[in-house]
């Protein structure tokens, strides 16, 4: 167990580096934010006390140092955009973001799952039907497109859900959250859907597969020749049995979650990190982007320790044959 | 028998003519392809001629509601473009950095995987590592970040004209792994089989035996992969252009004319954005269902 989590995180430091790598990269070679922060009237000594205060002219050895070793500490310096500490900017986004993702992620799994296996169990009942046809159009959908068509039909027409921001937050310490008031959970509603969906229909068509699987094998068919309950059957015997690949595949798209909800947020208009971080690439903010591009790769490495731990955790062939592949 | 005969009897195509949804799905797909890459001849107008532009016919809707006219059939946008028009050109661009993608994704990942596979050892570890670790990041957001780095780093003069080429090279490159793994896999199967044993006795050099022996037995899969990708590609090209990164206004693929009319959906001008939405959503569902008959088709086992 604890040689998988250290060889993990010996693997974790050259890719942080590289991306570290990356994101200084882009503070060295990419655009210019003198010009940027100066705007168009400015004097040469105004460049001269600018290009001395970030540090622009030191060596490029000490500067990637210093990038580092401030990033270790969270300090990413100043956006060239809101001229605020960019860490403090995804302190206060990153609660927004965590709150969709949270309640996309319960949306999928609570609808998911339970598809899952009753179109797995009643393969050709007409719910059946729908709720693949309803998958297929789910993984073929943008998920731009589906929130484009949701704000078209609930916001334009009807007018029912609110399409756009978060409505009204509470604050709590350094956290908002929009679950405390009405106008916050409504807000929520169309997002989630939008972000939950092509998980949803992923999970679904995962879940089907492993029941039907599961149904056709010796043990199900010995459960059934002992006269047990097809709910026993069901939820006792196949379903669990088919928890192994569906927990990888949550774990893995967590990080979907976070990659798509740069694209719900834009939509939404969701004040969360993708919106700026996409903000931030329209105006070339390289200290955001560059925080960004850390952060998401600290994220990354980690939810796949936590997949690997928990693939190791579910099956136990995996604690038989040390250091296995834990990937299906 | 002659050899339009033989391939109509061969397996694959049985398969398809036995499919209805197969069939459907092609005929969409060639009827979508055709529109685009003739789109100078099909379209109805030249979107990127200015000349034919005019505000006075801009915010038409479409011919089948009251106030559409039959000469735009799908209404205009808010420059007074004709939006079927801009559509087919708009495919064009979509269907090229698609295809342009998948191509690049295939050269590097059956090239990574043809040699990692075949050569072995601390190459096939070190490059499989980097497919590892690339896998593990969604494939859209490596192309988001490359998008946007690189777009960054370019000087806004050439932007606009060099964009295609930078979201061609996004976009291949956060696919090439799964090609690199599946060819990987083939290739260590191939490797031990009696006619590449054969040929290295026969004393053929290597880049030989792999290019001309084990290639064209790995690549069965890889049509699979690469046709249900090019679905994926089009989709991250449409989602880069509708977030502003991808395709230029000047430019619009789908995913620009659906952005363009996004601001538009409160005024009341739906079409602007559902009819570029449709098309996409046809192009991808097309291409999906077509993608997974032919890994039905192509899988042994399923016969």
């Amino acid at each position: 167990m604890l040689t998988l989590i250290l060889s993990r995180l010996a693997q974790a430091v050259p890719v942080l580096l590289v991306v570290g790598l990356i994101a200084f990269g882009m503070f060295k070679f990419v655009g210019d934010p003198v010009t940027i922060m100066l705007g168009t009237d400015y004097t040469a000594q105004q460049k001269v006390d600018l290009i001395h205060k970030l540090g622009l002219d030191q060596p490029f050895i000490v500067q990637y140092a210093k990038f580092m070793w401030d990033a270790v500490h969270g300090d990413f310096g100043v956006s060239y955009r809101l001229a605020r500490p960019v860490m403090d900017l995804f302190v206060e986004r990153a609660p927004a973001t965590l709150e969709l993702a949270f309640c996309a992620s319960i949306f999928a799994l609570l609808i998911g799952v339970p598809a899952g296996v009753y179109t797995g169990i009643y393969r050709s009942r007409p719910l059946s039907r729908l709720f693949m046809i309803v998958s297929l159009i789910g993984v073929s959908l943008p998920t731009f497109l589906i929130g484009i068509l949701l704000i078209l039909v609930f916001s334009v027409h009807l007018g029912w859900l609110p399409s756009f921001g978060r409505g009204q937050v509470v604050k709590l310490g350094f956290w908002t959250t929009g679950f405390l008031t009405s106008s916050g959970l409504v807000a929520l509603v169309l997002p989630s859907i939008t972000l939950g969906l092509f998980q949803m229909t992923l999970i679904m068509r995962l879940v089907r597969a492993e029941m039907l699987e599961v149904l056709r094998s010796d043990y199900v068919k010995f459960a059934r020749a002992r006269g047990i309950s097809s709910r026993a059957i069901y939820f006792g015997h196949a379903l669990k049995n088919t928890l192994v690949p569906v927990i990888t595949i949550i774990g893995l798209q967590i990080g979907g979650i976070i990659a798509f909800s740069i694209v719900t947020e834009t939509v939404f208009q969701w004040p969360g990190m993708g919106l700026l971080f996409i903000q931030s690439v329209q105006v070339a903010d390289i200290p955001v982007m560059a925080a960004y591009l850390m952060l998401i790769s600290v994220v990354f490495v980690l939810i796949n320790l936590v997949v690997d731990l928990l693939y190791y955790a579910v099956d136990p062939r995996l604690r038989m044959s040390r250091g296995g592949k834990a990937r299906a | 028998m002659n050899a339009i005969a033989r391939a109509w009897d061969s397996d694959i195509l049985y398969s398809f003519r036995r499919t209805p949804v197969a069939v459907i799905s092609a005929v969409i797909l060639l009827a979508l392809l055709i529109g685009a890459v003739l789109c100078r001849w099909v379209a109805p107008f030249d979107p990127y001629d200015l000349a034919s532009l005019n505000l006075m016919d801009s915010f038409q809707p479409p011919a089948f509601i009251t106030d559409g006219t039959a000469q735009h059939l799908l209404g205009t946008d808010d420059q007074g473009r004709d939006l079927l028009s801009a559509i087919l050109y708009g495919a064009r661009l979509s269907f090229t950095v698609g295809f342009s993608a998948v191509l690049f994704a295939v050269v590097v990942g059956v090239s990574v995987g043809l040699l990692a596979g075949y050569a072995g050892g601390a190459v096939d570890a070190a490059l499989m590592r980097l497919a590892d670790v690339q896998l593990s990041f969604p494939a859209i957001l490596i192309a988001l970040l490359i998008d946007g780095v690189v777009s960054v780093s370019l000087p806004v003069a050439v932007r606009d004209s060099v964009q295609i080429y930078v979201l061609i090279f996004a976009i291949g490159i956060s696919f090439w792994p799964q090609f690199a793994r599946t060819v990987r896999g083939s290739t260590l199967v191939e490797r031990g089989k009696e006619y590449v044993l054969a040929a290295q006795v026969i004393g053929l050099s290597r880049s030989r035996i792999m290019l001309t022996h084990i290639l064209p037995n790995v690549l069965g899969p890889v049509v699979v992969i690469a046709t249900l990708t090019i679905g994926l590609a089009i989709i991250t090209e449409a989602t880069l252009s509708y977030l502003g990164v991808g395709l230029p206004p000047t430019q619009p693929s789908v995913g620009t004319l659906i952005r363009v009319g996004n601001d538009f959906l409160y005024s009341g001008e739906w079409w602007i954005a559902v009819f570029p939405g449709v098309t996409l959503l046809l192009i991808v569902l097309s291409i999906n269902l077509f993608g997974d008959w032919l890994r039905d088709a192509m899988n042994p086992r399923l016969r």
